[in-house]
């Protein structure tokens, strides 16, 4: 997992709530057996009509939306399925961060794994990012702080193994690995 | 101090105590895992030239992109897709190289592997039980702490049979009341999310309490944990008692002999101690309940059968969910003609489940122009309901009785709704398109899809079980 300690892009917004991973990722996409290419199905049944073409109404698809690396979305992001291929199809299409008031708890997991920050904002924050797509912000991976345009600085909470995970870019395997000694003791002591 | 149940099974499994900088290390007691979300975590284990820690304490099988085709062998199973039969392939690889016994094609005990778990006695109060799937949460039904996880953890688990865990908030649902005659665990659950919202549960893991869920069966219990991740939260928890101790008793996997009596006196203090605190609690009053239905894209969006589908003026996301489901607000969905009935899935696939469904269907037919499908949720679940007759109650009517998987729950095996076609489904999720591009979904009990399947629109179980 590569260091992330900046990272610096307009906004895409996609305000539906409670996004599934059945929507990030159709599950007839599931059957890959690696992490790779998965960006090509991002979205894949909002962001493509049945003939394949690009829907033009779908938020990803608009001009504007090209080269974005954070995705503003609605509350409970990633609802559903505990499917990690959510989080690589995002980062296979180019999203860095995503941010809304509410992440769900499997989605979070996965995504902070693989470097995908995921961002959960005060609702007054939130609404002043849907308000302004396209808004050029800056997310601060050491200080967990947003720099909004016009210098506003907000802060938001991660913990703080994740944290230290992203921005030396470590994976957490390796702790573990540490560990495995205190894994033996415990399974020892429960015979 | 006094615990919770959650708090009693959690502090069993703490291998190294969670700080402000780092997590809690837990150790994981048994690891289901299946042919979707392992391969990438095998591939991993490759390249850092790892085994898997304890393969007596993993439980392989394949259910999600298997296909659910009646057939007499399953040499003759033709599987939909390159990429399923090669991901199936891989599974069977990733087993033998890593030494684990694959519960695969071959065996009378393959099956959604929530359904196996318990069926075999490896689910047991007390553990901790993980799964590449969301679902995992229905083992809770048994007092274990059990919940889904993802691939990177996956990897985790077989390497070093533990996880990297903060400790999770607590929330009690009380069901005080019984059931009315006609109305299961499905309805139940369905009214909860209802009421929690379908990000209710995040962070916390759900206790089921109260007279309502003391009177279940093991099969509704899991029907009711099974779907705890639709309310967002993490796990869902029962505490066992007698009923749990007499389903596990004789099992292949369960405890025999005096490792049984030992195993039961733990088993025993597994409940929440008076005085014990919840973060959060939740009342439902279960005599009140009628059947479920969802009318919407995400399993909170749900109304009683009798009841008109209720109106958001001014709600953009409410109004797109109607539009996709084509459904008219102020009218109850008994109005809805249906396509196809689904009778399967880890929610409601188990022997009482396909009871329920033949309850409605006997001596009746499926109605003209809707396809019926009926999907046990493991081989051997099959042979007990052909050993009941089942089958032939479910053939006669016109359904389909087939072999066991995840089938149309998720539609990655060939097995899906076409577009614009609405499914009666006794799954857990509504999303769109979750059963098929452009397919509608309709959550409800095994009695209630099959009144339907009878009625060719979405009916009232009632009516049926009544006359």
């Amino acid at each position: 997992m590569k260091a992330i300690r900046t990272i610096r892009s307009r906004t895409v917004n996609m305000p539906a709530k409670d996004i599934d991973t059945d929507q990030i990722i159709p599950a007839r996409f599931l059957t890959t057996t690696t992490r790779e290419g998965l960006g090509e199905k991002l979205f894949h049944d909002l962001r493509f009509d049945t003939t394949g073409t690009p829907k033009p109404d779908f938020e990803l698809n608009a001009p504007a939306a090209e080269g974005c690396e954070i995705l503003v979305t609605g509350n409970n992001m990633g609802c559903g399925s505990s499917r990690e291929h959510a989080p690589w199809a995002l980062l296979d299409y180019g999203i860095q961060a995503v941010i809304s008031t509410e992440i769900a708890d499997i989605f979070r997991s996965n995504s902070l794994k693989n470097g995908l920050l995921t961002v959960v904002v005060d609702a007054d924050t939130h609404d002043w990012l849907l308000d302004n797509p396209g808004s050029e912000i800056e997310i601060d991976v050491v200080a967990s702080t947003l720099k909004l345009p016009g210098g506003r600085v907000v802060s938001y909470p991660i913990d703080a193994f994740a944290r230290y995970c992203l921005i030396e870019g470590v994976d957490q395997l390796g702790y573990l690995q540490q560990n495995l000694d205190a894994v033996a003791a415990f399974e020892e002591s429960r015979h | 101090m006094p615990n919770t149940l959650f708090e009693k099974v959690w502090d069993q499994h703490v291998v190294v105590p969670e700080t402000e900088d780092t997590p809690a290390i837990l150790y994981i007691d048994l690891h289901l895992i299946h042919e979707v979300t392992t391969p990438q975590a095998f591939s991993l284990l490759r390249e850092r030239g790892l085994s898997v820690r304890r393969p007596d304490r993993t439980l392989a099988t394949m259910d999600h992109s298997t296909p659910t085709t009646p057939v007499n062998s399953f040499k003759d199973l033709a599987i939909v897709g390159d990429s399923a039969a090669n991901q199936i392939r891989q599974m069977e690889i990733n087993c033998r190289e890593f030494g684990l016994d694959l519960l695969g094609f071959e065996s009378a005990q393959r099956g959604i592997v929530h359904v196996i778990g318990p069926e075999l006695g490896a689910t047991q109060p007390g553990k901790t039980i993980v799964c590449g799937d969301s679902h995992t949460s229905t083992h809770g039904a048994f007092g274990a702490l059990a919940f889904g996880i993802g691939t990177t953890e996956v990897g985790h688990v077989l390497a070093t049979q533990c996880l990297l865990q903060r400790k999770p908030k607590t929330l009690a649902i009380n069901v005080e009341g019984r059931l009315p005659a006609g109305v299961g665990a499905k309805d139940l659950i369905l009214a909860i999310i209802g009421q929690i919202g379908v990000d209710g549960g995040t962070g916390h893991v759900i206790e089921y309490r109260g007279e309502a869920i003391r009177a279940m069966d093991m099969e509704a219990r899991m029907t009711v944990c099974n779907m705890s991740i639709e309310g967002g939260a993490r796990a869902g928890m029962i505490a066992p008692d007698d009923t749990t101790f007499d389903y596990l008793h004789g099992r292949e996997r369960s405890p025999q002999g005096t490792e049984w009596d030992a195993a039961l006196q733990r088993w025993r203090e597994l409940v929440t101690d008076d005085g014990a605190r919840f973060d959060k609690s939740v009342d439902v009053d279960a005599s009140a309940l009628t059947p479920m239905v969802t009318f919407g894209t995400n399993p909170g969006m749900v109304v009683g059968i009798e009841q008109p589908v209720p109106e958001r003026p001014g709600d953009s996301n409410f109004r797109k969910a109607l539009d996709y489901m084509q459904v008219e607000a102020g009218k109850p969905m008994t109005q809805n003609a249906v396509d196809i009935v689904f009778v399967g899935s880890c929610t409601n696939s188990r022997l009482g489940d396909l009871e329920q469904a033949a309850a409605v269907l006997e001596g009746r037919r499926v109605a003209d122009g809707v396809r019926m499908l009926v999907v046990p949720g493991s081989q051997q679940v099959k042979k007990e309901a052909e050993a009941k007759g089942l089958d032939r109650v479910f053939t006669a009517a016109g359904a389909e009785w087939r072999e066991s998987g995840c089938s149309m729950c998720l539609g990655m095996n060939g097995d899906t709704a076409g577009s614009g076609q609405l499914t009666v489904s006794t799954s857990n999720r509504n999303f769109e398109g979750r059963q098929g591009v452009g397919a509608r979904t309709v959550l409800a009990s095994p009695a209630t899809a099959a009144a339907s399947a009878v009625s060719g629109h979405i009916a009232d179980p009632r009516r049926y079980l009544e006359e």
